[in-house]
C-alpha cells in the first residue's frame, strides 16, 4: 500500500542508456524520474546529452529490469574466477593481427 | 552609459532590428534561468535551464554581431548589461513573472510557436549573418517547442488542478500575444530593405499551431478584443525594472567585471 501511495506522489524511476557513437553500443547511463516513457526521453535529453554526449537514446522502465541478487554472487560468478582457461590467452597471435 | 541609436552611426537602423530580435531571447532566458535550482523536479530544472542556456547562446550571437556593426563602439556585454529599461525592445510578453510552473510553461508556450516560425522566416533573410544565426538557432527552438508544447498537453489534460492552473496562465497571457505580430519602427525598415522577417504574417499560421495544441489539450481558446502592447517600443510592464535590477546587478556593482 505504502508504495502505491508513494507512486502517486514521485514519477516512476527510468533508466536511461545511450548510444555515444554510430557503432557503439548503447551504453547505461544513469537513472532519473518520469511520468511516462515519452516525458524520460526528454528528460534524458535534458539531463545526459546536453554536452552532446550521445546519438540515440534508450529508456525503459526500472522495475522492468531483472537483476541478479547480489546474495546469489557466489554461486553465479565465483566459479568462473579460477578458470583461466577461458580466456583466449594461451595462443601465439602473430604481430599482423592488431587489436586483439 | 547609454546607447542610443544615434551612437551607431551608420548601421543605426539594423542594430535596433537585432536588438528588437535578442532582447526577447534574452529577457525570456532571463525568466527561465530564475528556475535554476528551483525547477518542480531535477529533470525539469535541468530541461528548463538548457533552454535558457539556448537562449542566451543565441543572443550572443546577435549582440556580437552588433557589436561588430557598430564599429567597436559597444560590446556585447554593455548591450545586455548596461542600457537602460526603455532600451530593451522585448516584447511584453518575456518579462511576464513566473508565477507558477503553469506560467512558465504557458509563457515559453505562447513564444516558442511565435520564435519558431519566426526563425523559420529569418533563414531567408538577405543578410548572411542573420540567416546563419537563424538555420543555428531553429533546432534548438523546434525542441523548445516540443518542450513546452508537451507540457501543456500533460497540464491541459491532466488532473483539474493542473488544467485550472494552465488554463488560468494562458488566459493570463493571451493579452500580450499580439504584440508579437505588430512591427516595430526597427522591424518596417528590416522589412523594406530585405533582411527582416514581415512578422504581420506570421500571425494565421501561428493562430493555427497554438490552438491546435491547446485544443488537443482539452483548453479553451481564449476570446479577446483588447490586447496589450508596448515593449517593442521600450514601454515595458511594472515586472521589467525588478527583471532588470536583477540581471544587471554586477555589472552595475563590479563595472567592467569579467567572468
Amino acid at each position: 500500500m505504502s508504495e502505491s501511495k508513494n507512486n502517486k506522489k514521485n514519477w516512476p524511476l527510468w533508466e536511461v542508456f545511450v548510444r555515444s557513437k554510430n557503432g557503439l553500443e548503447h551504453r547505461h547511463f544513469g537513472s532519473l524520474h518520469a511520468a511516462d516513457a515519452e516525458m524520460a526521453l526528454e528528460n534524458a535529453r535534458d539531463v545526459y546529452t546536453r554536452r552532446n554526449e550521445g546519438v540515440s537514446i534508450w529508456v525503459v522502465e526500472s522495475k522492468n529490469i531483472t537483476a541478479s541478487n547480489p546474495k546469489d554472487n557466489g554461486e553465479l560468478f565465483e566459479p568462473a574466477s579460477d578458470k583461466v582457461y577461458r580466456h583466449p590467452t594461451f595462443y601465439d597471435l602473430p604481430d599482423e593481427v592488431k587489436h586483439m | 552609459m547609454s546607447l542610443k541609436k544615434h551612437d551607431f552611426r551608420e548601421n543605426g537602423d539594423k542594430i535596433d532590428y537585432l536588438l528588437t530580435i535578442a532582447d526577447n531571447s534574452l529577457i525570456l532566458g532571463q525568466r527561465m534561468g530564475e528556475l535554476t535550482g528551483h525547477g518542480p523536479t531535477l529533470e525539469v530544472d535541468i530541461a528548463c535551464t538548457n533552454i535558457a542556456l539556448d537562449l542566451f547562446g543565441q543572443v550572443r550571437s546577435y549582440f556580437q554581431y552588433a557589436a561588430q556593426l557598430s564599429g567597436k563602439s559597444c560590446t556585447e556585454d554593455d548591450l545586455a548589461f548596461l542600457r537602460t529599461e526603455r532600451e530593451y525592445k522585448n516584447v511584453l510578453l518575456v518579462e511576464q513573472p513566473n508565477t507558477n510552473f503553469a506560467y512558465v510553461i504557458a509563457k515559453q508556450f505562447l513564444f516558442d510557436h511565435y520564435h519558431f516560425l519566426f526563425l523559420n522566416e529569418l533563414q531567408k533573410s538577405n543578410d548572411t549573418t542573420l540567416s546563419a544565426i537563424a538555420k543555428k538557432s531553429i533546432k534548438e527552438v523546434s525542441y523548445h517547442k516540443r518542450f513546452s508544447s508537451d507540457w501543456v498537453l500533460r497540464l491541459g489534460d491532466g488532473t483539474t488542478t493542473s488544467k485550472e492552473k494552465i488554463q488560468k496562465a494562458i488566459n493570463d497571457l493571451w493579452p500580450f500575444t499580439q504584440e508579437l505580430f505588430e512591427p516595430n519602427e526597427a522591424e518596417e525598415k528590416a522589412i523594406e530593405l530585405g533582411y527582416g522577417v514581415d512578422i504581420s504574417k506570421l500571425q494565421e499560421e501561428y493562430k493555427r499551431a497554438v490552438e491546435k495544441v491547446l485544443i488537443e489539450a482539452t483548453l479553451e481558446v481564449p476570446v479577446l478584443e483588447f490586447y496589450q502592447r508596448g515593449g517593442k517600443k521600450g514601454v515595458h510592464s511594472e515586472h521589467m525594472g525588478y527583471l532588470l535590477s536583477d540581471m544587471q546587478y554586477m555589472q552595475r556593482t563590479y563595472p567592467g567585471m569579467k567572468w
